[in-house]
C-alpha cells in the first residue's frame, strides 16, 4: 500500500477562495433563519462586501507573489502565480458590478428574479407569491458560490481540481438562468438549454482528463507537459485527449463551434445575470485555457495552433455575421460575445510572451463594457396601457429614439457600443491593440488581418445600434415603446464604474498594463 | 480478459451515451445519456489507474460521482420545473428562443 503524506496546506493563499465561499454558506444560512423582512438586505451586504474583501486579498497575495514569487500550492494541485491573481482580481471586479446590477430593483420595488423559483410560470401559487411579496433571496448565494468555482478556475493546475472548479461555477448558473422574473417561460427553456449543453461539454472534458491521464499517470498539468515530451506513441490518445480537454473549456468561453447555446442562454436568463455571466464566466475560463496552453501545451510535439487559429477565426466571423442580423438587443450581444470570444483567442494563439496579459486586459475591457450593458438593458422597459412599467424592450426597434428621451443612459450605452466596437479612447481599443500586437509578435500575421477585417465589420452593428438610439424616430408597430426607468442606486453606482473604467482604461491604460505585464509567468 | 477490454467498454458507453443526448427528444433520456457519458469515464479512469498502478484515477473517480449526484439535483430541479409548466419533456417542445 502507498503510505498517505498529508499535503501541507498554505490557508493564506487560499484565503479569497475561502472567503467567497463561506460567504455563500453563511448565505444559505441566512436564507434559512434571518426573518423575512431584514434577509434580503443581509444577502445583499453579504454579497457585495464579500467580493470586495476578497479583492483586498487578492491584492495582499500580489504584493506577496511580487515580492516572494510563484508558488504551488496544495502538493502542487493549485498555482498562485501572477496570471491567476490577475485573473482572479478581474473575476471579483466583475463579480462586484456584475452583483450590484442583480441586487438593483425597479423604481416600483420590482427585482430581477421570480418570487418563487419553485413555481410554475402562469400558475396561482406564483401570483400568490408574487403578491405577498416573497423573494428568492437564494440568488445571491448561489451567485457567490459560483463565483468561488471562478476564483478557483485560474489557480487550477491539475485536471481534477479544473473539473471541480469548472462544475462548481456551472452548477449554479444553470439555476440562476431559470430564474427570471418576467418571460420565465423563456427562462426555463434557457436553463434547460444551458444544462444539458453544458453537462455534455463536461462529460467531454472529463473523457478526455480519464485520456490524458491514461496517457501520462498523472493528472497535473506540467508533469502532463513533461510526459507528453518523453512518452513515446500514443500521440493518438493525447490528441485526442487535449482537444476534448479544450472542447469542454471552449465551450464556457463560448467560441464557434461550441456557441450554440450562447444566444439562447444570455436571452433567456435574466438580463443581470447574463451580464455577470459573460463576464465572468468567460475570463476564469480563458484563464483555465491560458494555463493549459502555456504550462501543458508546450511539451507537445504537435501543434495546437491550427485548432485555435480555426476556432478564432469561425468565432469573430460568424459571430460578427450572426450579430448583424439579430433583431433582439440581448441575442445581439450575445452574438458580439463569441466574436469578442474569438478576438481574445488571438492574444494567445500564438502563445508568445506577451499573450497572458494581452488576453487580461482585453477581458477586462470586454467584461466592463458587457457588465454595463447588460445593465442599461434591465432599465429599458415597456409600459403597458395604465404606464406600468412591465418587461425589458428588447426588440431593437423599440430602442429607436432612446437617446432623446433619456441623454444620460443613451450615451452610457454608447460608450459600451464603442468599447466593443474598439474605437480609440476607450478601453476595447486598447485591448484589441495589445491582443493583436501579441498575435503579430508571435507571427500570427494573417490571423490579424482576419481579425482587424472582422473588427471592422463588427463595428457596424454597434454604430448601428448608436444611430437607432440618436437618429431614428420610434416607428409606429404593434410593439409599445420603450421608455428607460429611473436606475436604483445600485445600478447606477455599477453603471458609473463600468463607464468610468471604460473611459479611464481607454484614455490611461499604462499602469494596469504594466502591471499586467508582471503578471506574465506561470508557475510551473 | 485485458485491462483493455475495459478501456473498450468505456469507449463504448461513452459513445452510446454521447448518442443519446443528441439524438433523444425526451430530456430525460438526453440526461441519461449525460449520466451514462460520465460513468464511462469513471470506468476509464479506473482501469487507467491500475494500468499505472497509481491511486489517482480511482480518487478522481470518486470526485466525479459527487459532480454527477449534484448535477443530477440541478437538471432534475429545472427538468420538473418545465414539466410543471408546459407537461412535456421533449426538448424540441421549448422553442421560443430561435432567431
Amino acid at each position: 500500500m502507498t503510505t498517505f503524506v498529508a499535503p501541507v496546506i498554505d490557508w493564506a493563499a487560499l484565503s479569497a477562495i475561502l472567503v467567497i465561499a463561506g460567504t455563500g454558506i453563511v448565505g444559505v444560512l441566512v436564507a434559512a433563519f434571518v426573518p423575512a423582512s431584514s434577509r434580503r438586505t443581509v444577502q445583499v451586504v453579504l454579497a457585495l462586501v464579500a467580493p470586495l474583501a476578497a479583492l483586498a486579498v487578492v491584492a495582499w497575495r500580489w504584493s506577496v507573489v511580487v515580492g516572494g514569487g510563484e508558488s504551488t500550492l496544495v502538493a502542487g494541485q493549485l498555482a498562485e502565480d501572477g496570471p491567476a491573481l490577475a485573473a482572479q482580481a478581474i473575476i471579483l471586479i466583475f463579480a462586484v458590478v456584475g452583483f450590484a446590477v442583480m441586487a438593483s430593483r425597479l423604481p416600483n420595488g420590482e427585482e430581477a428574479f421570480a418570487p418563487q423559483g419553485a413555481a410554475a410560470p402562469g400558475s396561482a401559487y406564483e401570483e400568490a407569491a408574487r403578491r405577498a411579496g416573497l423573494e428568492q433571496t437564494e440568488v445571491f448565494p448561489l451567485a457567490l458560490l459560483s463565483l468561488a468555482g471562478m476564483l478557483v478556475f485560474p489557480m487550477a493546475n491539475d485536471l481534477l481540481v479544473m473539473f471541480v472548479a469548472l462544475e462548481v461555477l456551472s452548477l449554479p448558473l444553470y439555476v440562476l438562468s431559470a430564474m427570471a422574473r418576467r418571460r420565465r417561460v423563456l427562462s426555463h427553456e434557457a436553463a434547460l438549454k444551458y444544462f444539458l449543453l453544458g453537462a455534455f461539454s463536461s462529460a467531454l472534458f472529463l473523457f478526455g482528463v480519464a485520456l490524458l491521464f491514461g496517457f501520462s499517470g498523472s493528472i497535473s498539468l506540467p508533469d502532463l507537459g513533461t510526459a507528453a515530451a518523453t512518452t513515446v506513441g500514443m500521440d493518438g490518445m493525447a490528441v485526442v485527449g487535449f482537444v476534448l480537454v479544450l472542447t469542454g473549456l471552449l465551450f464556457k468561453v463560448g467560441a464557434v463551434p461550441f456557441h450554440a447555446w450562447v444566444p439562447d442562454v444570455y436571452q433567456g436568463a435574466p438580463t443581470p445575470v447574463t451580464g455577470f455571466m459573460a463576464a465572468a464566466t468567460k475570463t476564469a475560463a480563458f484563464a483555465a485555457i491560458l494555463r493549459l496552453l502555456y504550462v501543458a501545451a508546450p511539451g507537445f510535439g504537435w501543434d495546437v495552433e491550427p485548432v485555435l487559429w480555426a476556432v478564432a477565426i469561425a468565432s469573430m466571423l460568424l459571430g460578427t455575421v450572426a450579430a448583424i442580423v439579430q433583431t433582439d438587443i440581448k441575442r445581439t450581444l450575445a452574438y458580439s460575445s463569441v466574436a469578442h470570444a474569438g478576438f481574445a483567442l488571438v492574444a494567445i494563439v500564438s502563445l508568445s510572451e506577451q499573450g497572458p496579459s494581452a488576453l487580461l486586459f482585453y477581458l477586462l475591457a470586454y467584461g466592463l463594457a458587457t457588465v454595463g450593458a447588460f445593465a442599461v438593458v434591465t432599465l429599458v422597459r415597456e409600459r403597458d396601457a395604465d404606464g406600468n412599467v412591465t418587461g425589458e424592450a428588447t426588440h431593437l426597434s423599440q430602442w429607436a429614439g432612446l437617446g432623446r428621451r433619456h441623454p444620460v443612459l443613451a450615451a452610457t450605452m454608447t460608450l459600451f457600443l464603442l468599447s466593443f466596437a474598439g474605437i480609440p479612447l476607450t478601453a476595447g481599443f486598447v485591448g484589441k491593440f495589445v491582443a493583436f500586437v501579441a498575435a503579430a509578435d508571435g507571427g500570427a500575421w494573417p490571423l490579424v488581418v482576419i481579425a482587424v477585417i472582422a473588427s471592422a465589420a463588427a463595428a457596424f452593428f454597434y454604430v448601428r445600434i448608436i444611430v437607432l438610439m440618436y437618429f431614428s424616430r420610434p416607428e409606429e408597430s404593434e410593439r409599445p415603446g420603450a421608455d428607460a426607468v429611473e436606475p436604483g442606486a445600485l445600478t447606477r453606482a455599477s453603471l458609473v464604474l463600468c463607464a468610468l473604467g471604460t473611459l479611464v482604461l481607454g484614455v490611461w491604460p499604462t499602469p494596469v498594463l504594466d502591471l499586467l505585464a508582471q503578471a506574465a509567468k506561470f508557475v510551473v | 480478459m485485458t485491462l483493455l477490454h475495459y478501456l473498450v467498454l468505456s469507449g463504448v458507453l461513452f459513445t452510446i451515451g454521447a448518442a443519446t443526448v443528441l439524438t433523444r427528444r425526451n430530456a430525460i433520456l438526453a440526461f441519461m445519456g449525460v449520466e451514462l457519458m460520465l460513468n464511462s469515464c469513471n470506468l476509464a479512469l479506473v482501469t487507467f489507474s491500475r494500468i499505472h498502478g497509481t491511486l489517482t484515477g480511482q480518487v478522481m473517480a470518486f470526485f466525479v460521482m459527487v459532480v454527477a449526484a449534484a448535477e443530477v439535483v440541478v437538471g432534475l430541479a429545472i427538468i420538473v420545473s418545465i414539466y410543471r409548466a408546459r407537461r412535456t419533456v421533449s426538448v424540441d417542445e421549448p422553442s421560443l428562443l430561435k432567431n
